[in-house]
């Protein structure tokens, strides 16, 4: 498929349609019922927790989050395809990739709440904390595919950007880098249309992003982000071929982003109504829902019943991450070295000494009154 | 601040047709911090655009767009975003008119909002200014007021040489001021006491001068008398009005929200040293923060410099 669907042909890679019907079901037969059910569970609690993120950040309780909504698909079908001891290299937006790998909520609340333990992963392994520089992760997705092929093992780097992204030199740097060495990363780029304010046509005058990879002597493919058999065939795809040692690939999952950039930023002001009607219309949960339901997996009812269980199920964990312990000042020093110098030791001492005095000083200021 | 600045860029824009301002997020949308708000409806998107999302690009072009006669005004996004942009500010913005023995000036405006205080996500509250003032070939301003900010990049955006304007984002919004509609421009490279005293000269910029005022109260309370001065400029860095200060007070605390080590406060004590010596009745203090990261917002409050540290530290300077 990835012959079949050269980016220089300017093909964009479907099986569903818009309504969720089958337009070529020679691609849907290594895809069971059971992982089209789990898929949508899966996208089902992402878009839960997403979106009840968005609210618990609207009345304060939970700083900036950048939100997920309409880009599950994606997501949902590299957790599919990852293995456990394959590498997960995130970007800030692929929530439901992290909770494949092994990510709890109640991790990425603490993270967005404003402590770096939320970016441990404990509960993962071979998943690198989210990277906020821009594109600056795929060099060390490259790294990570150099590290796994010097070992001899078969693991593969599931690296993720944005369309944004793919303007920095580190996205062209870590393309060329891996390519060059046959790293097995499998580069996914969720192009949602937009870096912020910057519609995509700004962004590159470059016909799509997965023609980019014929430049870096690579395969891509452009697919349907929305549309989860479609991604779930390519990622599994792109996988084997770098599992095989081919080296990387790149896909250009075609989605939209539904929500803001972040919960400080105000989409009204750069796009239309219009346009977001448009691609409501494509939305991956409502395309994949439809097809469970034209195959008799789904219902409206377990929809509702599933929906509450999830919504007490974020609760508690958002509750679990509230209720986190304070954040101590050892944490601010404790993990920058392995081996501490003297000298930030003595600057946490002198620290610890001014708040002695502080609360000596607001004793007396208290005496005063 | 936010307005002084936007209405700084304004007045430049129509006075001179060779300026643009370009970055991320800079023309539709006005900016993240909506400082460049209304500009591209106002001056159209030649001059006021997006570029791409490449900061090593917006400082690139900004160079060859400088030496073709261009005056460009930049925008990066973030504080902790401006690293892919190093090797064009270290390698060419501030060598070019070196390299060019004169031929090529570098009258570029590198505004880039810094610091920490706002609850913001990783790599957004960082305070690297040393860095750049390590730079030879480049200017660092750093206002501390919505005035200020107007007149420092006025200067910043007429001045030949490249600048980089670093802007508090703590007190965007957060100080209202009067600033004057008029054209004005403060001149870079001059200090500015703020307030006159006699016991210790309190050296600081950006955010943090708020810090230090909101000191004052308990200074008088305790007869301290503080004398108070506003950098404005990191580099070039006045000195004189730094080495004339601590010859009266004999006393010197530095506060700045960078790391402590090899920072700005070094280069100050090394001044204050080197220019005054033989005055000195107390080691010269630096309060800035520790050699950490900034943690995430439930960590910052250990980090952050607040007046009753600055307080603590000058009483002990003042009691040494």
């Amino acid at each position: 498929m990835l012959k079949e669907f050269d980016p220089i042909k300017k093909k964009l890679f479907r099986i569903l349609d818009d309504e969720g019907r089958i337009l070529n079901p020679g691609y849907m037969t290594e895809i069971s019922d059971d992982q089209l059910v789990a898929a949508y569970r899966g996208m089902l609690f992402a878009r839960t927790a997403d979106l009840m993120t968005v609210s618990y950040q609207r009345q304060g309780r939970i700083f900036t989050y950048p939100p997920n909504y309409g880009q599950e698909a994606i997501h949902a079908a590299a957790a599919q395809v990852m293995r456990p001891d394959d590498w997960l290299v995130p970007a800030f937006r692929e929530m439901g990739a992290w909770l494949a790998k092994g990510a709890t909520l109640k991790d990425i609340f603490l993270y967005f709440m404003g402590n770096e333990v939320g970016s441990k992963w404990s509960g993962a392994t071979h998943f690198l904390p989210m990277s906020v520089p821009i594109a600056s992760q795929l060099l060390h997705a490259a790294g990570i595919g150099y590290a796994i092929q010097y070992d001899k093992k078969d693991e593969t780097v599931f690296a993720f950007v944005g369309d944004g992204g793919t303007s920095e030199g580190d996205f062209h740097e870590a393309l060329n880098f891996a390519s060059v060495w046959k790293a097995p990363v499998v580069f996914i780029v969720q192009n949602n249309q937009f870096a912020i304010s910057m519609p995509f046509r700004m962004q590159t005058a470059s016909d799509g992003i997965a023609v980019k990879s014929v430049a870096y002597g690579m395969p891509g493919i452009r697919v349907d982000g929305n549309d989860f058999p479609a991604m779930l065939k390519v990622i599994r795809e792109a996988a084997d071929h770098c599992r095989k040692g081919n080296g990387p690939v790149l896909i250009e999952a075609v989605t939209y982003r539904k929500g803001a950039h972040t919960t400080s930023d105000d989409p009204t002001k750069y796009r239309t109504k219009e346009e977001e009607e448009l691609w409501d219309q494509k939305d991956p949960l409502k395309r994949l829902k439809n097809l469970l339901i034209s195959k008799n997996l789904w219902t409206e009812e377990e929809e509702t019943v599933l929906t509450r269980q999830y919504s007490e199920e974020v609760d508690r964990q958002f509750v679990e991450a509230e209720n986190y312990p304070p954040y101590p000042l050892d944490d601010v020093f404790s993990y920058l070295y392995a081996d501490m110098p003297q000298d930030l030791r003595k600057q946490k001492v002198e620290h610890e000494k001014f708040l002695q005095w502080k609360e000596s000083d607001v004793q007396k200021q208290e005496v005063k009154k | 601040m936010v307005n002084a600045i936007n209405d700084a860029l304004d007045i430049k824009l129509k006075e001179d047709p060779s300026m643009v301002v370009y970055g991320e997020d800079v023309g539709v949308e006005g900016g993240v911090f909506r400082v460049t708000e209304g500009l591209q409806a106002k001056y159209g998107a030649r001059r006021v655009f997006d570029s791409p999302l490449a900061e090593s690009a917006i400082v690139g072009t900004a160079v060859g767009m400088a030496a073709a006669g261009l005056r460009p005004v930049v925008e990066m996004q973030f504080c902790g975003f401006v690293y892919p942009a190093f090797n064009q500010l270290i390698s060419h913005l501030a060598r070019m008119r070196n390299r060019s023995r004169g031929r090529f000036a570098m009258p570029v405006v590198v505004r880039i909002p810094y610091g920490g205080g706002i609850n913001a996500l990783e790599h957004h509250s960082e305070s690297m200014e040393a860095l750049y003032a390590h730079i030879p070939g480049l200017k660092v301003v750093i206002p501390s007021t919505p005035g200020d900010a107007k007149g420092l990049l006025i200067a910043a955006i007429e001045s030949d040489d490249p600048v980089l304007f670093m802007e508090p984002k703590r007190i965007y919004r957060a100080i209202k001021q009067e600033v004057s509609e008029e054209k004005y421009s403060i001149p870079i490279g001059k200090a500015k006491v703020l307030t006159t005293g006699t016991d210790v000269t309190v050296v600081a910029y950006g955010a943090m001068i708020r810090e230090v005022q909101r000191t004052l109260p308990r200074l008088k309370e305790a007869g301290i008398s503080a004398e108070i001065i506003d950098l404005r400029s990191i580099y070039p860095l006045d000195k004189e009005t730094l080495a004339e200060s601590v010859r009266k007070t004999g006393r010197m605390v530095f506060v700045a929200e960078e790391p402590t080590s090899f920072g700005v406060g070094s280069e100050i004590i090394s001044t204050v040293t080197e220019e005054a010596f033989l005055y000195l009745q107390a080691p010269p203090k630096r309060v800035t923060a520790f050699d950490t990261i900034v943690p995430l917002p439930k960590g910052e409050h250990h980090y952050l410099i607040t007046a009753d540290k600055i307080f603590y530290e000058i009483l002990k300077t003042v009691k040494f």
